[in-house]
């Protein structure tokens, strides 16, 4: 069995508040393999965008980790120096956001934007770079590189802009691609051909994916893997197919039965969405029980 | 509701000043302006004269006292004018838009490119000098900065959905501004009128030298450091003391109105879930 | 014959945007609605479907009178709801409310839930104190709040209750069309479920007509009686549900349905088959433009015109 690419273990963070500290991530473990597409799913304020965070170290006061480790080939991130930590970032582990008009830098065009990468991280020339990024830009199929890569951003329309995140993330190649919401500002026609985008160059490159979403349909349709979170805690992780056909734990139950399902209605009816407080007992109870799922079984548990 | 250390000293500095404007009469322990005696003449601080004399002799503590009812009273007017009219101009403007947004624009504009205290000046050189006219030029002049905030906060409320629920309720623009947008938006202006205030003050003071405010041989803040200007040597408390009364009770109206814009935050309001 | 609760005719909305030059130079129009029209039977709920900028929004504000329309008339129970005879603002929202997208910005931090309600009331005409409880305490309850409730400030409640002191609000005035602009959207997964489930139950209650805009085609297959397609300004397609979502003719539509990720379809490690069935459009007839293409805003669109393929479901075809 290859080792994990990324491998965090009992991570746990919380925010200062005063002398106490609340927890928001009670314990997280959960490995990603080279070339996997992982999913975290999970509601507002679950702890998932903090997990991506918190591997790209970039979380801010009074935010900060009290325990566990994130291990990514084999070593520590989290005792790792700033400037090492800096050189990983954008070159090893990639980062792409929900609103590529706020990551993007509206005063530089593009092209300069995704050539400054390979500046930064492979040494290049601004020459070379340039030529570097319109091919990037042709990569992530941008029509007519040559002339977009001297667009300012708020001259692309949001899927375009979207185009370029995932061709500066990719620049250098990385082994870890971390997208938190890449899509859920986009139209769903263009989250369509973003998604496949996303699937195909990591698929082509064997680039490893950490996918955070609300959206339980966009984890399905690119993850090979899913995490559940709720309320800070991993309650179920899965084979993407094992999890949807059969949910173990009574949240993913109740997620899963509160989706309006496309096409059920034509064969089945209308039917009441099941409302999660009724099949929850007591919320607080949720996280008491967790349930997963060993790799390389198939997903099914013994 | 949990107010911090820098709003209840900016009350109580506030209290203090007008607790001073309000009693003079009876805590003061000389006249103002009639009880003056060359004999006593610049006179440092002693038991009896706590803050010393000025050069006609007179006790420049009961002066002080009794300036702090003409700084109140310029601050506050001034600010209810000035808020007054910056409220009304700048929110009609961000509500109708269109050629009255300009219009207000270009005036707002026309007022910043001038120099307030010119303005005032202006003004008070129309109407000639006293407290009346002083409150007037003071209340025309400084409504801009309000007008700015009050016109761009109503063009971000507007677009929120309580507003348009508001309309599609049947609410009228009239009620809609005051009702849904002015509430919103008390803060900024809060805090606005309260720095205005300090300026008012200040203001006040420099008219007041030149001769346009407050008319000797009635005391205020800013004539009292005109006369001082002379005796900055002599007799430095003629100077400190107005000087620390206007510091004081502007750095008192800026602090209240910092906590006083956390208090009106509903965030602030909670009660126990 | 009795007239539709709401009726849409031919309605366009286009603004003029300045070309930032000197005296208007450079002055263009944006075709933001072009020709919509469409009736709203009592009870029935209305889904207008589309993407950004495809000018669902715009329709919508201008049935809630907050948009004048450039050109066409809008008719609640016969009587013009827009242009010269329009009844006034208050007539206007005793007929038609709004329930809006995001529950963080649609009520007045300021104001108590009793406040945001009794006011409209008050507005209205019912001065009772006993009735403006009454009245309150009965919608509250309608829409799964306690009377204690009342006297809370939003910040307090979450997103979800929020959403229901915003239904409450839209309902207080007992309107007979609700317009719901994505409703669930901005709410958490579990919570949609909740609030789609009192959606359909209020309206089943109250006998109310909802036209809702959505972008999210799972939710619109399960609330809705018939869907527009908008595309560009334009209805492409318009039909009973069940004709949309099982033979969707049009292209576009063809794309939109196709483009909702289905964490059921992923289960059979593949793509969705394709299970449209096909549609005969009538010989020798196009759709009107290349499905894919941006449609361009500032131009008016080219002739076209909707075109009955079955039984109430139209699309739109170039005119030959």
């Amino acid at each position: 069995m290859t080792a994990p690419l990324l491998d965090i273990r009992d991570l746990i963070l919380g925010v200062a508040l005063g002398r106490s500290v609340r927890p928001l991530l009670k314990g997280i473990s959960f490995q990603i393999m080279p070339g996997e597409a992982y999913g975290l799913v999970g509601e507002s304020g679950s702890g998932k965008s903090l997990t991506s965070l918190a591997v790209m170290g970039l979380l801010k006061k009074p935010l900060a980790v009290s325990g566990g480790e994130i291990l990514f080939k084999g070593k520590n991130l989290l005792a790792l120096p700033q400037r090492e930590m800096r050189n990983l970032r954008g070159n090893r582990i990639a980062m792409i956001f929900q609103e590529p008009m706020t990551a993007l830098n509206p005063l530089s065009t593009i092209g300069r934007q995704i050539a400054e990468m390979f500046v930064l991280h492979q040494g290049k020339g601004w020459d070379e770079a340039g030529k570097l990024a319109v091919e990037a830009l042709a990569n992530v199929r941008v029509p007519n590189p040559d002339r977009r890569a001297r667009n300012y951003p708020h001259q692309m329309s949001g899927g375009l802009r979207q185009r370029v995140m995932i061709a500066m993330a990719l620049a250098c190649n990385p082994d870890l691609l971390i997208a938190d919401e890449p899509t859920t500002a986009l139209d769903v026609t263009v989250q369509a051909e973003v998604l496949r985008l996303i699937k195909e160059l990591c698929s082509e490159r064997g680039t490893a994916v950490l996918f955070i979403s609300h959206d339980l349909g966009v984890i399905a349709s690119t993850c090979q893997r899913v995490g559940v979170m709720y309320a800070g805690c991993l309650v179920e992780e899965n084979e993407t197919q094992a999890l949807f056909a059969d949910p173990k734990h009574e949240y993913t139950r109740g997620l899963l039965g509160a989706l309006p399902r496309l096409g059920s209605r034509s064969l089945h009816g209308r039917q009441r969405l099941v409302d999660i407080d009724s099949i929850i007992a007591d919320r607080s109870k949720l996280t008491e029980t967790r349930f997963i799922a060993p790799r390389g079984t198939e997903g099914r548990q013994p | 509701m949990r107010l911090g250390f820098n709003f209840w000293l900016g009350a109580a500095l506030t209290a203090l000043v007008i607790f001073a404007g309000l009693l003079a009469p009876w805590i003061a322990p000389f006249d103002p302006v009639l009880d003056a005696d060359l004999m006593n003449s610049e006179l440092p601080p002693d038991a009896t004269f706590w803050f010393g004399t000025d050069a006609q002799g007179r006790d420049v503590y009961s002066r002080i006292l009794y300036g702090a009812q003409i700084s109140l009273t310029v601050g506050i007017v001034s600010q209810v004018i000035n808020s007054l009219i910056g409220i009304t101009l700048g929110m009609t403007a961000g509500y109708w838009g269109g050629w009255w947004d300009d219009l207000v624009n270009g005036l707002t504009n026309v007022m910043l490119a001038i120099p307030s205290l010119i303005f005032a000046l202006a003004v008070m050189a129309v109407l000639g000098p006293g407290l009346p006219s002083l409150l007037i030029a003071l209340g025309l002049t400084n409504w801009s900065w309000t007008c700015r905030i009050a016109r761009s906060s109503t063009l971000s409320l507007k677009s929120q959905g309580y507003v348009q629920a508001a309309q599609t309720l049947g609410y009228g623009d009239l009620r809609i501004m005051f009702s849904q947008i002015l509430p919103n938006m008390m803060g900024p202006i809060l805090v606005m009128a309260t720095l205005g205030m300090g300026s008012a003050v200040l203001s006040e003071a420099a008219l007041s030298f030149l001769g346009l405010g407050i008319q000797p041989p009635f005391p205020s803040w800013g004539s009292m450091l005109t006369d001082a200007r002379q005796l900055i040597q002599l007799a430095p408390w003629v100077a400190i003391f107005p000087g620390l009364a206007i510091f004081l009770s502007v750095l008192g109206f800026n602090l209240l109105g910092d906590g006083l814009r956390d208090s009106l935050d509903p965030h602030m309001r909670t009660r126990n879930p | 014959m009795t007239a539709p609760l709401l009726q849409v005719d031919n309605l366009h909305v286009h603004f003029p945007i300045s070309g930032g030059g000197l005296l208007g130079a450079g002055r263009r129009t944006l075709y933001a609605v072009n020709g919509i029209s469409f009736e709203l039977a009592k009870g029935e709920c209305l889904s207008i479907v589309g993407e950004s900028g495809c000018g669902k929004s715009t329709t919508a504000l201008s049935i809630l009178g907050l948009q004048a329309p450039s050109e066409g008339a809008i008719r609640y129970r016969g009587l013009p709801l827009s242009g010269p005879g329009a009844p006034g603002r208050m007539q206007r929202a005793r007929a038609v409310q709004m329930v809006f997208q995001d529950p963080y910005a649609s009520l007045n931090p300021r104001q108590s839930v009793k406040t945001s309600l009794a006011a409209p009331l008050r507005l209205h005409g019912i001065t009772a104190k006993s009735e403006i409880s009454d009245r309150i305490e009965v919608m509250l309850a309608n829409v799964g709040l306690t009377p204690e409730q009342a006297s809370r400030y939003p910040h307090e409640f979450s997103g979800g209750q929020r959403q229901r002191i915003g239904i409450a609000r839209a309902l207080i005035l007992e309107p007979e069309i609700v317009v719901l602009d994505e409703p669930v959207s901005a709410l958490d997964v579990s919570i949609r479920a909740q609030i789609i489930n009192l959606l359909l139950d209020l309206q089943e209650k109250l006998g109310l007509s909802y036209l809702m805009i959505s972008h999210d085609l799972s939710v619109v297959e399960h609330m809705s009686n018939r869907v527009l397609v908008m595309f560009a300004g334009q209805v492409v397609e318009e039909g009973p549900w069940q004709q949309i979502f099982t033979s969707p003719a049009h292209p576009y539509t063809r794309r939109l349905i196709a483009a909702i990720p289905d964490p059921y379809a992923a289960m059979n490690r593949g793509e969705r088959p394709e299970r449209f069935t096909d549609v005969a459009l009538p010989a020798g007839r196009d759709f009107l433009f290349e499905v894919g293409t941006a449609p361009d805003v500032f131009a008016a669109p080219a002739p076209s015109e909707l075109i009955e393929i079955a039984v109430d479901h139209r699309v739109r075809l170039a005119l030959t």
